[in-house]
């Protein structure tokens, strides 16, 4: 099947008009299952998967030739040809399809719901939106037969100061050899929510997906706008959203890495990490005038050029991380007692990360080395030369240990846009559509990619917007990293995948 | 590692001055809160964290408050892991219709006398997520708040002076 490239396959479609920057093409059941077959067949990667009335959306990527593409099928009667029957990741993605909008997968593996939980006054918000027909059946979770086996149920409310999930464990003694995630609990019916916002608003919106992901978000569906309304962006801005992205990068990586060491019982590190992301974020402020940087990213450019102090406070930023991050590099390095936690514990299949399309770091340190920066690409990381580390060992420790090297990347990335900043506006008129048009875009958040796509109409409001979290193809192999570890190890996995659960649920 | 303790015995502390408890937070729980079980708390307060549907920016945020430079344990507070150990509720995010029951069932697994603290603008009415089939609203639609930080979301010195109000009301 793959002998045929995703290109010829996508001319196999109808090609949509006003839809950028990739193509977007209607396609035929045959042509459906033929892209199904594809992805399948590993060498394309799916990108996204959403729904609307009376049609599915199905993004996808070739990495050997950087192919691009959105396939659409038109779906009369309710119905779609399953991708999650031949390609496993698409799975929770058709059930989030089934609960929002109503279309059913045919011959889906798993006909589960996945985000509803029977409390919504609606069923299929995004599709016909009929009353609800009240509590559902309790959920059935997989059957796990064999001798001495005990279930541990854990969230949704968890024991940190985390997001809610529910966790079913199945365990032999210690060991775990089933874990069952249940998500969806913080589902905040974004996607409804977007359908008819204004611009504004909706970047508001898009920026609150997944509160430590803001930029990448605001970034992502920025891009995609002005992707549907050809805007240009000032060159000033895409160098002020390159350093907002790196500053977000950096608080992220930072606080994981002590979370995780934290999760083995060695605070230190978290201590000394938790100030070194404190910095980052005062910094952020005093440069963006928020801690987070939310809203900093509007479509057209950025919100506020930097103030005139900016740059010493930032060189001074990465002077104090590049001198206090290294001995907490090398107290990692030297601390046995915590790499006999980290190293070997949570392995995952490189094969699966790639099946999975498993991005970011959880990707980079499983031999995935896909970077949204580099392909497809946007400025000005088109113009820095950046390395993309990359390690094969997939376990907790090589994910602390990408971390970390992305650390020092970002800091590199800060300098080198400190010294090259152009001058000039931070924002463009956008251009008024006059017609409906679509825009899509993927963006690298610390996370991973994140996608964004959208239809905007003539009035330049927002008709339908999907954002995808690189959660989606990562919380089903933080299952299999599990698998044979002790339960004890769950939150150091957990931790060191660090999924968005807000970002995953919508 | 010894290196590493030794070089911070010499260094100065990071930790920020206490800031003074926020008035508008002093005002609003003047009227709630009971003087007897002050009392019986004294100065030491457990909290209990929960997301109930925000977008995980409070949560970094409260993370925030453990750091050295705000230190939240120098005035008594600390986090604990169950409700059952809990005598504050810090509740965050639009109370989604999905963690609305797991948001009750905390707050009676917590024992009396308890106070809640709705972090943020959307624990206060939903915020931007508001209005939406799958949002309940603010906390205070699913439990009684005594108490709301707003900010989108509070820094961790706005959530210092709205905890901080609860230990100085008198």
């Amino acid at each position: 099947m793959n002998a045929s490239s995703l290109r010829t396959v996508l001319e196999g479609g109808r090609p949509v008009a006003g839809h950028r920057p990739w193509p977007r093409v209607i396609v035929t059941p045959e042509l459906w299952i033929a892209l199904s077959e594809g992805l399948a067949g590993g060498a394309w990667t799916l990108l996204g998967l959403w729904g609307e009335s009376g049609m599915a959306h199905l993004a996808a990527h070739e990495p050997s030739t950087g192919t691009l593409g959105v396939a659409s099928l038109p779906c009369p009667d309710g119905w779609f040809p399953s991708v999650g029957r031949l390609h496993p990741p698409a799975q929770r993605l058709e059930r989030a399809i089934a609960d929002l909008v109503g279309l059913q997968p045919v011959d889906a593996p798993d006909s589960r719901p996945w985000l509803d939980h029977g409390r919504w006054p609606v069923s299929h918000p995004l599709g016909l939106a009929t009353p609800s027909i009240g509590a559902l059946p309790p959920y059935p979770f997989l059957p796990v037969e064999g001798e001495s086996l005990h279930q541990i149920p854990v969230g949704p409310v968890h024991a940190g100061i985390i997001e809610p999930g529910h966790f079913r464990f199945t365990a032999n003694g210690e060991a775990v050899v089933r874990l069952e995630e249940r998500l969806g609990y913080v589902h905040k019916g974004i996607e409804s929510l977007l359908t008819g916002a204004a611009l504004e608003r909706a970047a508001r919106l898009v920026g609150r997906v997944s509160g430590d992901s803001t930029v990448a978000y605001a970034l992502a569906f920025a891009r995609a706008v002005e992707a549907a309304t050809e805007t240009i962006v000032p060159d000033h801005a895409h160098w002020l959203r390159a350093l907002l992205a790196e500053l977000e990068r950096l608080a992220n990586h930072l606080g994981d890495i002590g979370a995780i060491c934290n999760d083995a019982a060695f605070a230190l590190m978290l201590a000394h990490c938790a100030v070194l992301r404190e910095r980052v974020l005062r910094a952020s402020a005093a440069c963006f005038g928020h801690r987070l940087l939310m809203d900093c990213i509007v479509p057209g450019g950025v919100a506020a050029d930097l103030p005139a102090d900016s740059a010493k406070v930032l060189r001074a930023l990465v002077a104090e991380l590049r001198r206090r991050f290294p001995p907490l590099v090398e107290l990692y390095d030297n601390t046995a007692s915590l790499q006999d936690r980290t190293v070997g514990t949570g392995f995952v299949r490189p094969a699966l990360i790639r099946q999975f399309g498993c991005g970011g770091t959880i990707g980079r340190a499983g031999g995935r080395a896909f970077d949204a920066r580099r392909q497809p690409g946007y400025p000005p990381y088109d113009q820095l030369e950046f390395a993309t580390p990359v390690l094969d060992e997939s376990d907790v420790n090589a994910r602390i240990w990408l971390r970390i090297h992305e650390v020092e990347q970002s800091l590199t990335l800060i300098e080198r846009i400190l010294e090259r900043l152009p001058s000039g506006p931070v924002r463009g008129a956008l251009n008024r559509p006059g017609q409906p048009c679509e825009g899509v875009a993927l963006v690298e958040g610390f996370r991973g990619d994140v996608l964004v796509w959208l239809r905007l109409a003539a009035d330049g409001t927002v008709v339908r917007c999907h954002p995808r979290d690189p959660s989606w193809f990562q919380w089903p192999l933080l299952e299999a990293a599990i698998e044979n570890n002790i339960v004890a190890d769950f939150p150091l996995c957990n931790k060191s995948f660090n999924c968005s659960y807000s970002g995953h649920d919508l | 590692m010894r290196k590493l303790l030794f070089q911070n015995l010499l260094r100065l502390p990071l930790t920020v001055a206490a800031p003074a408890p926020s008035e508008q937070a002093l005002a609003e729980l003047g009227a709630k809160l009971d003087q007897v079980a002050r009392r019986r708390l004294g100065r030491s307060l457990a909290i209990r964290e929960v997301d109930a549907g925000s977008c995980n920016g409070c949560e970094l945020e409260i993370h925030a408050l453990n750091n050295a430079f705000y230190d939240l344990e120098r005035f008594g507070f600390h986090f604990v892991a169950s409700p059952r150990h809990a005598d504050v509720l810090l509740v965050t995010g639009p109370v989604t219709a999905n963690m609305r029951e797991a948001l009750e069932r905390t707050y009676a697994a917590t024992p009396d006398p308890k106070w809640v603290v709705a972090v943020g603008d959307c624990g206060r009415d939903g915020g931007v997520f508001a209005g939406g089939y799958a949002c309940v609203g603010g906390v205070a639609e699913v439990i009684p708040v005594d108490l709301h930080i707003p900010g989108c979301p509070p820094n961790p010195v706005q959530l210092l002076e709205g905890l901080l109000a609860l230990l100085q009301v008198q």
